[in-house]
């Protein structure tokens, strides 16, 4: 930090208060609160995560956002990210008004339109498109809670292809390993019983600086009762500072230490015998399996030490069952990721946690009736039997691979519609193919609140309200206790944006699909879905929240006899399904690239502050945080040459530079490695905030890993150099 | 190895990352505070020890300096306030553990001693400016009384000047956050460098040359005590907490030692001493150079203390983030 | 006299800003300048290492030379509390209390050039509710309440697990804790 700099900031703010400061301040200002204070019930659409929260105005302007108390998902906290969320309302770079791209010769410009210009626009393509090609060839990209109605749309009039980015691009190996080795995913919120955990073990999974609430509430809570925590990080995360035993693990070697802990489960008859005996299959196999695999070994591959990998698998069987190994949220890192989850899933079977207190419990949501609205129809072909042929396990869209659809003359997909979602920054390194598919696309549709980068490539941009000014769907997750969330508009929409069921609907009538849509306010479904279990709209606007009772146990019952929804019925260690697909019936591990001399593991990850990179330009949240470093340790830093606070460019072996970004110098790093969080780096100079800060690291992702079982990018086996001189 | 970072970007103004709340006008107006001190104590010994004669112009015209010195200085501070409407608040009540309230008094009481000092020598000193307020009703009554009174007068000019000379010194020291002014010396210092300066500003005013010399000689004594002075608070500062060795390590070795011991002790006190020995001795040519430095280094004193003070701090916090991109947050 | 104290469990602190941002909510802070902020004290050399969070403000000292280095009385103490507040009203700006502040815990309010601070929210306080940060932690490691009161949690939480406060040896008596 130069003194210099600072004091250019100084004077800005120092000038800006010299005339006020001689005239006004006559009276001191009023304590907050004492104005017109007015409550409105919210569900959070900052995360995923989604709690119910309270939002405040004092005189008409929004003052705060506070969590629901009566809500699981936060217990009347909110994060960071929702506390912030307020000022996602008054962000001054929101998109207004829908655009329409105009090209006159060589200049493309983006002409502000009414929506019904849009919408006749956006229903004109289609038609063509299904006239020229079919009806099917529009895919959807969704990342928000307004997703669903663009999919009852676009369902309406035949396309059926879907994906969201959370799948191939974060949690869908674990979905796929637990449902494989379980029968049933994991879920969001995540069905992890941490509370009442005794051991916890987070591998790559950096639960407080990925700020989902109920995770960090839960995990906080174990660790004040003393649970032993133990994190598997080339990094000294925030939770590896909280935890016993820190294992700083050679990056991409995980699989090695998760077979050494099973050998030493198996070979020193630590694991749950009875809970083996009674509900899983494949178990011999298994012993023989991990046999080579001991802690010897696994230090040869992982650098951890015999004695510490011996210890930890000591500590995770004393607690167990109440041991959780996490299965971590965003696992898209080296393309054998389903293997790896597998391997967690099995460590968990092991040790009996699945089904039992601090392990993993079964969720219930609320049996909530779909408003009467006609069906779409069942497509004649599945779009996937088309696109997704090498991955015939998955059962949804794989956002990567429909990009890939997308391209070129011959492409199977000729329109998108894009909602909520950032695929630039979302796929990694996907820039030059999301170029090519713009030229081959002959609709691309934008759906936003901001603009993202990938209004850039969109023929239409349609402005989202945001979540404070609109009603979406309720909120009905599987989760511990049965609840639903009321969301609903604190205030009008700002400019001409729209929430998104108005524009679904509108769009479904300029179709000619208005049957689909058999109500004038979206007040109505949710009053009629809520009087179905009870309740009311009416209710709701009071409350926000409603929880339902139970009405299936949350863990087994001792001794109980269990039917698992997979082929054999039972929790399989040894997968058929996947030796009959081709794939390693057990976890295999494949020893990761290292990087070339001068290059260092590229990590990426979280911060508290931002939710990836769409909060970025969050006025309240660029605040706290508003570019990211790249973590250096010392000994790299002395060898590179660069000292910290400076600015450098991340580049990739095939020379691809990020923008600038500052080095951090910190021990908190393994030396073969550097780290910085995602979501930094915007390119699109209309959000003003963002615009240039910090670097992007899905831009530098030159080895990009598809996993053969569900076909989902891994991020982590890149490589970057530091480059000097980015004053 | 300890690495301390701020995880939130904190960059309040003038806060971060040192203290830059004061500049030049507190510089100034200390230093001119002093220079007032200075004065008002030289006119007013000058007098009682009959000096008549020998300084005649620290007798009868030195004493009209102070108030305008003062007035620029009390301007500098005014121009410094942030809230700059309520500075009546200084005088709506009295609090007496704050050195700047106990300043703000010692003001108020200075400001008509130092009118009615001005008004015992203005017939001697400035009989034209006497002719003029004796045409205003009660004038010539005025100045016959200050006359009458300028014993007593001059009698508590003395411990109250010497009061505003401590004072813009215990000012900083009281203010024991920044290590760097946290000694007692820095009192003594500016009083002593005050009534340096006001020697300085007497070599120029003079007319006579023995009154001159006499100036220099006192002058030079000062200087001596002055240098004698800063060492103490040096070592004063170098013999404390942790915080105060790092503030003194500024100037011993650290980023400051340049400006310090060459811009400052050197021009400032240590060619002046030499100068003003030849001068003494009769080595002509530096007649008006010696003074000035003096005065250019009473002015260093303070500005280089005001921003060392501002520097020392008790935590110091990495900053991780470019604080100019936070601009971007202003409209 | 009233002693209010913040209790803050370094422990369970991930250092997320969710107070710094409650606080500029709860509080109308202006952008560009905080109230409280979050510090990350890391020890030691890879792989042995220790990582401490530190939710940093105004630490409403029981002997603060903010408030007796304030020429105006404009710093002062809340009705018979420790609670440190600037009359707006009777503030000139002369920032002594910034300089005498050894937390630079103080801030100058802009555009109206007042000095300002953490409240302890006692606006808050004033109504039986604990400050906005602490009422907005995820992790429910900070803990607010009247250290004059043996059974308030805040005592019992001195009382049974280490702590800390931060530059006591500057003898202004901060009243933040953190436990350790």
């Amino acid at each position: 930090m130069q003194r210099r700099e600072f004091l250019k900031v100084s004077a800005l703010f120092g000038a800006s208060g010299f005339m006020p400061g001689l005239l006004g301040g006559c009276s001191p200002p009023p304590l907050p609160g004492t104005g017109e204070v007015r409550t409105t019930p919210t569900v959070c659409n900052i995360c995923f995560w989604q709690c119910a929260a309270t939002l405040y105005t004092e005189d008409g302007r929004p003052w705060k956002v506070v969590g629901n108390p009566a809500d699981p998902h936060c217990n009347g906290r909110l994060c960071t990210r929702g506390t912030g969320g307020i000022a996602s309302y008054s962000d001054p770079d929101r998109l207004k008004r829908p655009l329409i791209r105009v090209r006159q010769g060589n200049t493309q410009s983006f002409q502000p339109v009414s929506w019904d210009e849009a919408f006749a626009y956006i229903a004109g393509k289609m038609q063509t498109i299904a006239e020229r090609h079919g009806r099917d060839r529009i895919a959807l990209f969704s990342h928000g809670d307004g997703g669903g109605h663009f999919r009852r749309m676009l369902q309406a009039f035949g396309s059926h292809a879907y994906a969201h980015p959370s799948f191939a691009q974060c949690r869908g190996p674990r979905e796929m390993a637990f449902g494989l080795t379980f029968g049933e995913g994991v879920g969001s919120p995540d069905r992890t019983d941490m509370a009442d955990s005794r051991c916890i073990v987070l591998i790559g999974s950096h639960i407080g600086e990925n700020l989902h609430n109920g995770q960090v509430q839960t995990l906080t809570q174990a660790l004040e009762r003393g649970a032993t925590l133990i994190t598997v990080d080339p990094r000294f995360s925030v939770p590896a500072s909280k935890s016993r035993y820190w294992l700083p693990i050679k990056p991409g070697t995980d699989t090695a230490l998760l077979l050494a802990w099973m050998n030493v489960l198996i070979n020193e008859e630590l694991y749950d015998k009875d809970y083996v005996a009674k509900y899983c299959s494949g178990f011999e196999q298994l012993a023989e399996h991990v046999q080579p695999y001991n802690p010897e070994w696994a230090y040869l591959e992982t650098g951890l030490e015999a004695a510490q990998i011996r210890a930890t698998a000591h500590a995770m069987a004393e607690a167990a069952p109440a041991t959780l190994v996490h299965p971590g949220r965003h696992v898209t890192w080296y393309g054998d990721d389903t293997q790896r989850c597998r391997a967690i899933a099995i460590l968990n079977a092991l040790l009996g946690s699945w089904g039992r207190p601090g392990g993993f419990y079964a969720q219930e949501k609320v049996a909530l009736p779909e408003f009467p609205a006609p069906v779409p129809a069942k497509p004649k072909q599945d779009w996937k039997a088309e696109v997704q042929t090498r991955f015939p396990l998955v059962s949804t869209g794989i956002s990567n691979v429909m990009v890939d659809a997308s391209t070129g003359p011959d492409a199977f997909f000729k329109g998108w519609f894009v909602y909520a979602t950032n695929l630039t920054t979302t796929l990694p390194a996907v820039r030059e193919q999301l170029e090519r598919a713009a030229q081959s696309l002959e609709l691309v549709v934008v759906v936003d609140t901001m603009p993202a980068e990938i209004t850039g490539y969109a023929d239409v941009v349609l402005p989202e309200c945001t979540y404070l000014e609109r009603f979406d769907d309720l909120r009905n997750k599987a989760e511990r206790t049965p609840t639903l969330a009321l969301r609903m508009p604190a205030f009008k929409p700002s400019f001409d944006s729209k929430p998104a069921w108005w524009i679904a609907k509108g769009l479904a009538e300029k179709l000619g699909l208005g049957q689909y849509f058999p109500w004038q306010d979206y007040r109505e479904v949710l009053d009629w879905q809520l009087k179905q279990v009870g309740s009311s709209l009416a209710e709701m606007e009071q409350t926000g929240v409603k929880t339902f009772p139970r009405k299936t146990p949350v863990y087994f019952a001792a001794g109980e006899t269990i039917t698992f929804k997979t082929p054999s019925g039972r929790i399989e260690l040894y997968s058929q399904t996947l030796a009959d697909t081709g794939h390693d019936p057990l976890p295999r591990y494949v020893p990761p690239q290292r990087p070339p001399a001068g290059y260092f593991h590229l990590n990426y990850g979280r911060a508290a502050a931002h939710t990836f990179g769409r909060t970025i330009n969050n006025p309240l949240l660029f605040e706290l945080m508003p570019e990211n470093t790249v973590w250096v340790h010392p000994a790299a830093a002395g060898q590179l040459g660069v000292s910290n606070g400076e600015y450098v460019r991340l580049q990739n072996p095939d020379g691809v530079q990020s923008n600038r970004i500052r080095v951090r110098v910190t021990q908190r790093i393994r030396p073969d490695s550097v780290f910085l969080v995602h979501g930094f780096g915007h390119s699109e100079a209309r959000l003003r905030l963002a615009f240039g800060a910090g670097a992007d690291d899905a831009a530098l992702m030159h080895n990009v890993k598809i996993d053969p079982i569900m076909g989902g990018t891994g991020m982590r086996a890149s490589f970057v150099t530091l480059v000097r001189g980015a004053a | 190895m300890v690495e301390e970072v701020l995880v939130t970007a904190r960059f309040n103004a003038k806060v971060d990352p040192s203290l830059t709340i004061w500049s030049w006008e507190i510089a100034v107006y200390l230093f001119l505070g002093g220079l007032t001190a200075g004065i008002m104590c030289f006119a007013a010994w000058s007098l009682l020890a009959g000096k008549e004669k020998q300084l005649p112009f620290a007798h009868d015209r030195f004493a009209l300096w102070a108030p305008i010195v003062l007035s620029v200085g009390m301007t500098t501070l005014f121009l410094d306030l942030e809230h700059k409407l309520y500075v009546f608040r200084f005088y709506t009540g009295f609090q007496p553990a704050s050195p700047m309230s106990w300043g703000a008094w010692i003001l108020v009481l200075v400001y008509p001693l130092m009118v009615l000092q001005v008004l015992s020598t203005l017939r001697r000193g400035y009989p034209a400016l006497a002719d003029w307020i004796e045409k205003i009703a009660f004038g010539a009554g005025l100045l016959d009384s200050c006359e009458r009174w300028r014993r007593p007068i001059a009698w508590w000019v003395i411990p109250l000047a010497v009061g505003l000379g401590i004072y813009t010194g215990v000012l900083l020291s009281a203010l024991s956050a920044r290590p760097f002014w946290n000694s007692g010396v820095l009192g003594p210092l500016f009083l002593v460098s005050g009534l340096s300066t006001a020697s300085a500003l007497a070599i120029i005013g003079a007319g006579k040359s023995s009154e001159k010399h006499f100036f220099a000689r006192t002058d030079l004594t000062l200087i001596g005590v002055e240098l004698m002075l800063i060492a103490l608070f040096l070592i004063n500062l170098g013999t404390g907490t942790e915080q105060q060795l790092a503030a003194v390590h500024m100037v011993m070795g650290g980023t400051y030692t340049v400006p310090f011991w060459v811009w400052f002790v050197l021009p400032g006190l240590l060619i002046p001493l030499v100068l003003e020995a030849f001068e003494l001795r009769g080595i002509r040519g530096f007649a008006m150079i010696a003074p000035l430095l003096v005065l250019y280094g009473g002015f260093m004193l303070r500005y280089l203390t005001v921003e060392l003070g501002q520097l020392s701090r008790w935590t110091e916090y990495g900053i991780q983030f470019d604080p100019q991109l936070l601009m971007r947050l202003t409209p | 006299m009233i002693t209010y104290a913040m209790v803050i469990d370094t422990r369970t602190c991930i250092g997320c800003g969710d107070c710094v941002v409650a606080c500029k909510n709860e509080n109308g802070v202006p952008a560009g300048l905080n109230r409280d902020w979050v510090v990350e004290e890391t020890r030691g050399e890879y792989p042995h290492l220790s990582t401490e969070f530190r939710s940093e403000r105004c630490n409403h000292c029981s002997h603060a030379t903010c408030v007796t280095n304030c020429p105006t009385g404009a710093s002062h103490y809340w009705k018979d509390t420790n609670i440190v507040l600037v009359a707006a009203e009777k503030c000139t700006g002369c920032k002594a209390c910034i300089a005498a502040c050894p937390y630079d815990a103080r801030l100058i309010m802009h555009p109206d050039g007042y000095i300002d601070k953490c409240t302890f929210c006692h606006h808050r306080v004033d109504q039986g509710l604990d400050p906005a940060c602490v009422s907005s932690c995820p992790t429910h490691c900070m803990y607010f309440g009247v250290l004059d009161d043996a059974d308030s949690l805040v005592s019992r939480l001195l009382r049974t697990r280490d702590y800390k406060a931060l530059l006591v040896e500057t003898g202004n008596k901060p009243n933040v804790y953190y436990l350790v």
